[in-house]
């Protein structure tokens, strides 16, 4: 059973004036990030909807902006969905790896960046009102970089601690798949196969890349 | 204190999954899933197909059973594009995706025994019944485990009426094996000692938390999508959604052997009212023969299926090119590890085992 989009602005213009919001294809697009818990709060306990369970949390990369979609269902009344989006400037672009020759200097050190530093839109986490979006805010900022305020746990998911960038976005650069090892090109060359010397500098950066993680490595092993 | 790490090459967590756990003695008094060792990053790859050619992918997300996976992600394009399904295929599909229900929840009771300790022999009775419902699928779509049977608006082969006797066999055999199985199991005094009373999951947490499929209705909640929703034709149905009580171990083994029953009675049904006629909307063919000028309008839609793990959803946005600008999915088996650590807080470590076997996770699903 749907429930009517116009119905819910009505109810929610009526109870929260000060929420600026306007619907976006059958879902509501709350202005203000900062207005989201409420909003959710508010849909949670109404008698009229009673949404007590969030489906799904996820982002989506529409290049100027990145998005935090949420869909809404009610388990009492079986009633749904109610989607609800948010919008953040995405205000720095994805590091390439070190191993992408080209961007990266050979040789120049480059700490792991501290998640804390990334300057992107933040939004507030809905953990504390769904327990629902604890796993899924937590992929959302492994893959797009959104960062959830407030989240009891803010990790990366799927992707290792030390990643670099946000694989889903759109400007996400893959790493360079066709570098070949220093000690594959000595193989080679002592074959008498020529390797081209932009190989060769891809190869160099690599190890170089190597070398840096290798002292980097943390002494503990990082608890999970 | 102490500090083990469990997994991720462990024959018990059924895959690639991890956790670090703290005990005290032999108590669980901490633990953290840890994630990523099978992350292929399926919606990249995902994003950089056509529409059709997602199809195949999907069968790797929950390889137990692909065929769900196939009809949620049928049913989500299908909604964004605005295309019809006729009425033979409708039935197919409702078939194939009860069939698959059966060989998900007989597996996992197979392996939640195994980890318990009952060693291979209830394992393989379940594997028995597995098989002769894969050499159906063998049959009819030309593949065991990776089925890639759906399409678009229909399904990519018809049943024959061979096909459809040898189904109507196997219901009217399986209510046999069934009642062997709950006899050597239901009752058995150790399976209760160590099942009943074990993880407890209340109902209000599994709904905040997000939990679906038995899970879910072993605590005692009412949420099947398939009444719900009542997507594809399960409106025409009549069959009842077991509830468990206590939303412990037992329950949830309980739950899974009420659902192969109820899923027989709609097999049974689908199968008397199965009509004649075309299995692909003949409009919808040039989406298999030529998948790049398939170019759904721009919009976004979002498609739930109730899989034999709990609700799986995909998220698709379209922006009028051949290839999805975003598409995600909602894995169940993620989410139903939300409380994972709260289930197993207190308990012994050989129960978080078994915990861990009756929420019934797949790799494939849970990392992507």
């Amino acid at each position: 059973m749907n429930i009517p989009i116009e119905e819910i602005k009505k109810e929610l213009e009526a109870r929260l004036p000060d929420v600026k919001f306007r619907p976006v294809r059958d879902s509501l697009l709350i202005e203000d990030p900062e207005d989201l818990p409420q909003v959710a709060l508010f849909l949670k306990e109404s008698p009229k909807f009673l949404l007590d369970y969030l489906s799904s949390v996820t982002g989506a990369d529409y290049l100027d902006y990145l998005e935090s979609v949420y869909h809404l269902y009610s388990m009492a009344k079986k009633q749904g969905p109610v989607v609800l989006r948010v919008r953040v400037t995405k205000s720095h672009t994805a590091v390439p790896s070190p191993i992408n020759g080209s961007k990266t200097e050979a040789g120049a050190v480059q700490g792991p960046r501290d998640i804390k530093k990334i300057k992107a839109g933040k939004v507030p986490s809905l953990v504390s009102i769904y327990r629902s979006a604890e796993l899924q805010e937590r992929e959302a900022f492994d893959t797009f970089g959104i960062i959830y305020e407030g989240h009891p746990d803010p990790r990366r998911l799927f992707m290792w601690e030390e990643f670099q960038g946000h694989p889903l976005r759109k400007d996400y650069q893959q790493e360079d798949t066709e570098v070949l090892e220093t000690t594959d090109i000595a193989w080679l060359e002592a074959r008498g196969i020529k390797v081209p010397d932009e190989m060769k500098e891809k190869a160099k950066a690599l190890h170089a890349a190597g070398l840096r993680a290798l002292a980097q490595k943390p002494e503990k092993p990082r608890a999970g | 204190m102490l500090e083990i790490n469990f997994g991720p090459q462990h024959p018990s967590t059924h895959g690639v999954f991890r956790m670090t756990v703290q005990l005290e003695g032999e108590k669980i008094c901490g633990l953290k899933p840890v994630f990523g060792y099978l992350h292929r990053n399926h919606e990249q790859i995902a994003e950089n197909l056509p529409y059709a050619a997602i199809m195949t992918y999907t069968d790797r997300l929950d390889y137990v059973n692909a065929l769900s996976n196939n009809f949620g992600y049928a049913l989500t394009v299908e909604k964004l594009a605005g295309l019809e399904v006729p009425e033979r295929a409708q039935y197919i599909r409702i078939i194939m995706a009860e069939l698959a229900r059966i060989v998900n929840h007989i597996a996992v009771i197979g392996f939640m025994l195994n980890d318990l300790g009952a060693f291979f022999t209830p394992l393989l009775y379940a594997f028995r019944e597995r098989e002769r419902i894969l050499d159906l699928f063998e049959a009819v779509t030309g593949s065991r485990l990776m089925n890639n049977y759906f399409c678009f608006s229909g399904v990519k082969r018809d049943l024959t009426d061979a096909n459809l006797a040898v189904i109507k066999k196997m219901i009217l055999k399986f209510p046999a094996f069934l009642e062997e199985f709950e006899a050597l199991l239901t009752k058995n005094e150790i399976l209760c000692m160590r099942c009943q009373n074990i993880g407890i999951l209340s109902g209000e947490t599994a709904t905040n938390a997000g939990i679906t499929g038995p899970v879910l209705r072993a605590s005692g909640v009412n949420y099947d999508i398939r009444k719900v929703d009542r997507y594809g034709i399960y409106d025409r149905f009549d069959f009842k959604i077991p509830l468990g009580q206590k939303g412990d171990v037992y329950d949830r083994f309980y739950v899974r052997v009420l659902e192969i029953r109820e899923s027989l009675k709609i097999l049974d049904q689908a199968l008397t009212q199965i009509p004649q006629g075309e299995i692909i909307n003949k409009k919808s063919l040039s989406i298999l023969k030529m998948p790049r000028n398939f170019k759904p309008p721009v919009g976004e839609a979002y498609g739930r299926v109730e899989s034999p793990k709990g609700e799986l959803g995909f998220y698709v946005v379209s922006d009028g090119t051949p290839q999805p600008w975003r598409y995600h999915v909602r894995a169940p088996s993620l989410i139903n590890l939300t409380v994972l650590e709260e289930m197993c807080l207190g308990q012994k470590i050989a129960d978080a085992i078994i915990i861990l076997g009756s929420i019934d996770i797949v790799l494939g699903e849970t990392d992507r």
